[in-house]
């Protein structure tokens, strides 16, 4: 019974992959290797390439974990070690429900709360500090929005806290506390107990609840159609209007006619696959590394 | 046993019956443009006759993409079928309903209707070719109005739409380098701006950027009591968005010389035509397999243009004039037939 259960689920993965892979074989017999490689998204003279999709799913992710990976660690550390007891069910239990809001209504409070607040105070303020910079300068330029890749980003990063703050809690609960104890007999700060004990003996863990929150990014497609500007184009400010693939697919696929505008929409969702895929992957080659490395 | 097979086939007979005696239903998909008008057309006639109509708002491509693989009784798209696509899917066409689409900006001091703007002018500043407020394509329109120089924040519509398709047609029809460039689409490949989902996302957006600029339905810039733009028509006059001016686009619309009611009716003539005015159309199978659906469905548009028009006009629509619904039922009736090629509903 069991047996059928698990071959079941690779059945439909398999079934998954192949229909995805039918679906999009017209875009890449008419495009090639080029439907990877160019930015131009044109309907009207049915001409597709994915870079600008690709772009912005992997930027928006990174903007999300440099954001939310400090910040969920460093909650978790705190409830862990550093909170008052009566605190600790409270706050935990707030993270935890940020997991639970639906993805819709992330989209519309960034689109109504977040985007104006962003344009107002937090954008000027970027383009102003940086612009003197070379290379920041170009990163954050532009006009303020408001809308954009780093709002999606920001999104982003307040979605996938509560996943990376729970696991990374929940891990660092499991450290023994004869370990801490030794290490506080020796002298030891909170600081040094936390960098040199607590997140030696949890990196699997934590690296776990990083990637968990990693695929929620990359795959997240409401609030980041909401709030990410839509444009199919690349730029080097991460303030100005994007798009990521699973935008683009929720967009266009209600008014997508034709067959090759369809199946480059599911070409889309073919290599938003195989990025999640090679993440996922990368994850699991690098905790068995670590894991050897533990064992010598 | 035997007993049970009795009172099984009995149950089966009961259940067939009693669906048959609840008549045809009618199941439509397409254009979210017309939904809210389709759900309260949909509720009276319920209330009215009883019979129940399913629409789906799931995009004009999607309706049309369902009525020809015949699981809907009608489709409702945006962008009219060509002639030669309906006669390949054998599909009948007709304009149901109207609205119109408006310009609306974010510009301190500048109220309601203060601003003109021409399709050139608005080709020029979706094509990221007029950047500030205050460039002298505008200035030279809007004399009396203090412009300042502030950089246009272009929005338009993320989501594939029959607004844009519609809006993007009228811009090629008024811009060469807007045809040769962007072309029309109900998604196109935006040269410029910043994309929001839906007619509400563009209203946000403009409404949340100074200096932005976009286009929404009418109703949606009614009811968020935006600063709308008025625009200067194909008769070079200057015209306000409102019900009369969309009809005046709709009734000098050449409707009786368009093959199967293909007509876009943007840049129509007519000194108080709205230049930008959009319908939603309807599309039925003129050999229906289910003839019983489909008398059903004209039956309930026939009503729609009976009754439905004040409904509509408090939604902010636009009812189609009387000479095209004359146009129309005579179309049914010509058109939509049976196995035997009788009418399958006679309009009145």
């Amino acid at each position: 019974m069991t047996q059928i259960a698990a071959i079941a689920v690779l059945i439909i993965l398999g079934g998954v992959i192949a229909s995805l892979v039918s679906g999009s074989i017209p875009a890449f017999k008419a495009f090639g290797f080029d439907f990877i490689t160019t930015e131009t998204w044109n309907p009207v003279t049915d001409k597709f390439g994915a870079l600008a999709s690709i772009s912005g799913t992997i930027t928006t992710s990174i903007i999300a974990m440099v954001i939310a990976v400090p910040i969920g660690i460093g909650v978790a550390i705190f409830l862990t070690e550093l909170c008052p007891p009566v605190l600790r069910r409270p706050l935990g239990i707030a993270i935890e429900l940020l997991a639970g809001i639906p993805s819709i209504i992330y989209g519309i409070w960034g689109l109504f709360v977040l985007a104006p607040f962003l344009q107002q105070y937090i954008e000027p303020a970027l383009i102003g500090t940086f612009a003197n910079i070379p290379g920041l300068s170009s990163v954050f330029a532009g006009p303020p929005y408001g809308i954009g890749t780093f709002t999606a980003g920001f999104v982003l990063a307040i979605m996938v806290l509560p996943f990376i703050t729970s696991i990374s809690r929940d891990v660092f609960e499991t450290v023994p506390p004869v370990l801490k104890e030794a290490a506080y007999g020796v002298g030891s700060t909170t600081w040094e107990v936390v960098w040199n004990v607590v997140i030696p003996y949890t990196r699997v863990g934590v690296i776990g609840g990083v990637m968990l929150g990693l695929g929620r990014a990359l795959g997240e497609t409401m609030a980041v159609t909401f709030v990410i500007g839509n444009a199919h184009r690349i730029s080097a400010s991460i303030l100005a209007p994007g798009t990521t693939i699973s935008a683009t697919i929720a967009n266009e696929f209600t008014e997508a006619v034709g067959d090759l505008y369809t199946s480059s929409l599911i070409a889309l969702g073919l290599i938003l696959f195989v990025i999640t895929f090679v993440v996922l992957a990368f994850a699991r080659l690098m905790l068995m590394r670590i894991e050897s490395k533990k064992g010598v | 046993m035997k007993l049970d097979k009795l009172l099984c086939a009995a149950v089966i007979t009961a259940a067939v019956s009693m669906g048959s005696a609840n008549a045809a239903s009618i199941t439509g998909a397409g254009s979210t443009f017309a939904y809210p008008i389709l759900a309260k057309w949909a509720d009276a006639y319920r209330k009215e006759t009883g019979n129940s109509l399913n629409y789906q708002s799931i995009g004009s491509g999607g309706g049309i993409k369902q009525i020809e693989a015949n699981t809907v009784t009608f489709g409702a798209t945006d962008a009219p079928l060509t002639v030669k696509d309906l006669d390949a899917n054998g599909l009948a066409q007709w304009p149901q309903i109207m609205g119109g689409i408006v310009p609306v900006v974010n510009l301190d001091g500048v109220k309601p209707g203060e601003l003109v703007l021409d399709g050139p002018v608005l080709a020029q500043i979706y094509l990221g070719k007029i950047t500030k407020w205050d460039d002298a394509a505008i200035v030279k329109l809007n004399p009396k109005v203090k412009l300042p120089s502030q950089a246009i924040a272009v929005v338009h519509r993320s989501d594939g739409s029959g607004t844009t398709f519609n809006y993007t047609n009228y811009l090629s029809k008024v811009s060469p380098d807007w045809k040769s460039t962007v072309g029309e689409n109900a998604s196109v490949q935006w040269p410029v701006g910043l994309g929001s989902k839906g007619n509400e996302g563009v209203a946000a957006g403009v409404g949340q950027t100074k200096g932005a600029i976009g286009y929404v339905e009418y109703a949606y810039s009614k009811q968020n009591k935006m600063t709308y733009a008025n625009m200067i028509n194909a008769d070079g006059k200057t015209v306000s968005p409102t019900s009369e001016s969309f009809q005046a686009a709709a009734a000098n619309a050449d409707w009786a010389h368009a093959p199967g009611f293909y007509q876009i009716l943007t840049n129509e003539p007519g000194a108080t035509s709205w230049p930008i005015t959009a319908s939603t159309f309807m599309l039925i199978h003129k050999k229906p397999s289910d003839t019983a659906a489909v008398g059903e469905a004209l039956k309930f548009f026939d009503w729609s243009f009976e009754k439905g028009t004040k409904m509509a006009e408090e939604l902010d629509y636009i009812p189609m004039p009387a000479s095209v619904v004359t146009l129309i039922k005579k179309t049914w009736t010509a058109d939509i037939v049976d196995a035997q090629g009788k009418p399958i509903y006679a309009a009145k």
